[in-house]
């Protein structure tokens, strides 16, 4: 910021107290150096911080109306449907925001995966990250209890039952988690409480990894660090701007599910009240979930390990083994554009996730061209697994990288080669 | 760029196979596809269609079927004037109370009351039907694969006799479109199964179409004011993102 | 020449700048309006907004409080005495200055909206046995308003008479408020 605008009178005694605007100058202002050479790929980070917030500010004004009671929560979201004033509208952003949330967050994650923005210095941003999407998948899973639909309720069972593999304890971890004998009340109550506390957990874990961000400040396409002045430009107005532009597309598309294909992302079966006694035919988690669904349902007895229990560590892991990637990898070149190998493996692996998430839309027992689901499903877990613990450690030892360009500048300017893209 | 586009095509993808797994999971079970005023960015209801749905739901579903979610002064919605609606609310009893000496009692409905249900409860429904319960239809259409189609295709989907080698329950009736084809509800409608105020000829297919669109509403009252708003957000954020777009081309122009 | 081309991109920059600004401050304020307005009462509480007052069993004397969205409605059938005494007030004597005969549609019945017109609290007045403030109608034990049998605000810090709700007769002993 200018110097004139500091010499404002008002802004100097603030600034000498609380040095405020100059910390936001530094963050997201002008004062912050960012390469220059980021595509549009670096815009999903502050999308999903803008969703998170949207989320926030919808799911406050849904909480006004909402009662986390098992006899009128379904009622309380209808009549936030069709009585309370937009509510409807409200509803539907807090509905699909969810599903928006995970998609940008996903492509965010891919996006660090393909360029390497988990590598050294930035191992702590990107188990941060990992946070992150752990929290966001424990608040995504309550929330989605609290219409008291059909899925609703059997999502509750079905999730809270994962802790009964736990052994010898699992049974009373399970009674503790639902506060009774079965998923009821206490249990919507709580869920209702943790899915308003977590999101600010999660601004909390973000304003962290923003924090871990500032300090060695954004990775690059290319993936080599910034050597200089002649590297970067001001985040603003810069990429103050881009990121504006990237936030029009991105509601454009948005509120085309909004407003034209509300439920599109939903099941119809949680338009039915929640009934205990009869579990819909097909319980299909929200889309964000089938790949780690799909981990879940395809580990078989091992030795000792019963399948509940295996089928539950893997799908803890398919998430905590995000944790370990920075050290799996050897790699000296963080860019996918100049690692040949790696970067096949890199859309194998991206095709592996979706293969992964239509084997959970579908029933383990039904068959695609004779081949079994249930086998899909083990051949791309274990192609999931390998990837990052055979794969990625061998590859990054054994692939013969290309040279990358000397600087960020010398990249924009075209004198080195411009890599694979 | 191009690989921009292509990476970008493929995200979306992905999330339309996500979402469109389930669909494709669903028991194979072909539902013929209707044309109904409704569906499509600009779709609004059939006026016409929704008022003699609501007396089909009246004159024959509401004998079984609650329609809970939905009050009489909701039936604005549909082009019904204040004194209409009084009329067509204080037909139906609602229990209300206590009164002074503490007893429940009986009054006609007010256009505030909801939708007055056949039975007090989920065992009387039962009770009276067999042990089968009659689904609220509030939300039918929503909670249901395939909506309206599915709607119409069930109602006009019973067929006399069971195919050879199908063993039929006892009091349960053949239906091509409900799962396991076996449905305890008696084929609910036929031709001039009720007689239109308005006069359109009540062939079994016309009560079909206006109940499910009727139901259709039910399932979704802000359709229209949502298509509505839409459309003006759509294309305010158009004209925006074009203008964020001519901004950051200024702004990036300097930078090369 | 060159000066004058690029004080014009210039100029044109500015244009596009100051008109993207004002298009999207008018899109995020109204994109604010549905969060207001989803505060505001709901379709169905609206709806609930009459009460019905059965009016035969409330004798000479007696008052009763009914409820009507969410409030307190005073019903006092007042004595021949309290009319006259609220009929022969003179206007210049009130705070808020109402005539009786504006207050009510038929004199015995009076009929308004038991909040006190300084901070809400309930008035006291409307059991036997609780205080009537000098003018024997209510008195407010908050911060000590009185109110006289007409409703009208006599004394204390209260700014107007107790509001008379819109009400109508639906038979002679039968009234709906709202």
């Amino acid at each position: 910021m200018s110097n004139k605008f500091y010499e404002n009178p008002v802004i100097k005694w603030i600034e000498y107290r609380l040095p405020i605007f100059s910390f936001i100058d530094e963050s997201v202002g002008s004062g912050y150096p960012t390469p220059k050479n980021l595509n549009y790929w670096w815009n999903f980070g502050s999308l999903a911080g803008i969703v998170l917030t949207i989320m926030i500010v919808t799911g406050i004004v849904l909480a006004m109306s909402y009662t986390p009671h098992v006899d009128y929560a379904f009622e309380s979201v209808e009549r936030i449907m069709r009585d309370v004033n937009y509510g409807w509208l409200m509803r539907y952003i807090h509905m699909n925001g969810g599903s928006m949330f995970f998609l940008l967050v996903y492509i965010h994650m891919f996006r660090g995966l393909y360029y390497g923005s988990y590598k050294e210095p930035r191992e702590l941003l990107w188990i941060i990250g990992v946070f992150i999407i752990l929290a966001m998948m424990a608040t995504a899973f309550m929330g989605y209890v609290l219409p008291w639909g059909q899925q609703s309720f059997w999502a509750a069972t079905v999730i809270t039952n994962l802790f009964s593999a736990v052994p010898l304890i699992g049974d009373s971890i399970v009674t503790w988690l639902w506060g009774g004998f079965s998923v009821d009340n206490p249990t919507l109550n709580r869920f209702f409480s943790f899915h308003y506390l977590l999101p600010f957990v999660i601004f909390a874990l973000v304003f962290v990894h923003l924090w871990a961000l500032h300090v060695h400040k954004s990775n690059n396409p290319i993936g080599v660090d910034i050597k200089g002045p002649q590297d970067t430009i001001p985040f603003h107005p810069y990429y103050t701007m881009k990121d504006l532009y990237g936030l029009g597309v991105f509601m454009i598309f948005f509120m085309f599910f909004v407003f034209f294909a509300p439920n599109f992302f939903a099941e119809p079966d949680n338009y039915i009240k929640a009934n205990p006694l009869v579990t819909p035919t097909h319980i299909v988690p929200e889309w964000y979930f089938l790949p780690a669904y799909a981990v879940l349902r395809a580990v078989p007895d091992i030795w000792f390990i019963s399948a509940k229990l295996g089928g539950v560590i893997a799908m803890f892991g398919f998430t905590l083994v995000l944790l370990l990637l920075p050290w799996l990898d050897r790699s000296p070149v963080r860019s996918a554009r100049f690692r040949p190998i790696y970067r096949q493996f890199f859309w194998v692996f991206f095709i592996d996730c979706i293969i992964l998430g239509w084997v959970g839309a579908n029933t383990p027992d039904a068959v695609f061209h004779g081949i079994p689901f249930l086998w899909i499903g083990r051949a791309a877990t274990v192609y999931y697994f390998a990837h990052f613990l055979i794969l990625i450690p061998l590859i990054s030892i054994l692939e013969k990288p290309k040279m990358p360009p000397q600087s960020i500048s010398a990249a924009v300017t075209g004198t080195a080669s411009k890599g694979a893209e | 760029m191009r690989k921009t586009i292509k990476a970008t095509l493929l995200v979306m993808a992905m999330s339309l196979t996500f979402a469109a797994g389930p669909v494709i999971a669903a028991e194979g079970i072909k539902l013929p596809a209707r044309n109904w005023s409704f569906t499509g960015m600009f779709g609004t209801f059939d006026r016409g269609s929704q008022q003699r749905g609501l007396q089909v739901y009246l004159e024959v579903c509401a004998s079984c079927h609650s329609l809970r979610l939905l009050a009489y002064r909701n039936l604005a919605g549909i082009g019904f004037s204040e004194d209409q609606i009084k009329a067509i609310a204080a037909e139906a009893e609602v229990t209300d109370g206590p009164n002074e000496e503490g007893e429940m009692f009986d009054r006609p409905a007010r256009p505030s009351d909801r939708f007055a249900s056949p039975f007090p409860n989920d065992n009387a429904a039962r009770a009276s039907n067999n042990g089968a319960l009659p689904p609220d239809l509030s939300l039918m259409v929503k909670a249901r694969k395939g909506g309206a189609d599915y709607l119409h295709a069930l109602l006009t989907g019973y067929k006399e006799e069971p195919p050879a080698g199908f063993t039929l329950g006892d009091g349960m009736n053949y239906n091509t479109y409900f799962a396991g084809h076996q449905i305890a509800m008696a084929p609910p409608i036929a031709d001039d199964a009720v007689e239109y105020a308005d006069g359109t000829k009540a062939t079994a297919k016309q009560i079909a179409t206006d109940i499910s669109t009727f139901l259709a509403w039910t399932a979704e009252p802000e359709l229209e004011e949502r298509k509505r708003l839409g459309i003006k957000v759509l294309l305010f954020l158009i004209v925006l993102t074009a203008m964020l777009y001519a901004v950051k081309r200024q702004i990036w122009k300097d930078l090369h | 020449m060159s000066e004058t081309a690029s004080s014009d991109d210039k100029t044109r920059r500015d244009f596009l700048l100051l008109s993207t600004i004002a298009v999207g401050a008018v899109g995020s304020g109204l994109a604010v309006w549905p969060f207001v307005d989803s505060m505001n009462p709901a379709a169905d509480t609206l709806a609930l907004s009459t009460t019905e007052v059965d009016l035969e069993p409330i004798e000479e004397g007696q008052s009763i409080t009914v409820v009507w969205q969410g409030k307190p409605v005073f019903v006092r059938h007042r004595t021949a005495e309290e009319i006259k005494a609220a009929e022969a007030v003179a206007l210049e004597d009130l705070i808020d200055p109402q005539a009786d005969k504006d207050r009510v549609k038929k004199s015995e019945w009076l009929i308004m909206v038991g909040i006190c017109t300084h901070l809400g609290c309930i008035p006291l007045g409307q059991k036997a046995s609780d205080p009537k403030g000098e003018f024997g109608g209510w008195f407010c034990p908050c911060h000590g308003s009185h109110y006289d049998t007409s409703g009208r605000i006599r004394k204390g810090p209260a700014p107007k008479n107790l509001p008379v709700p819109a009400y109508q007769y639906l038979t002679d002993t039968t009234v709906k408020i709202g």
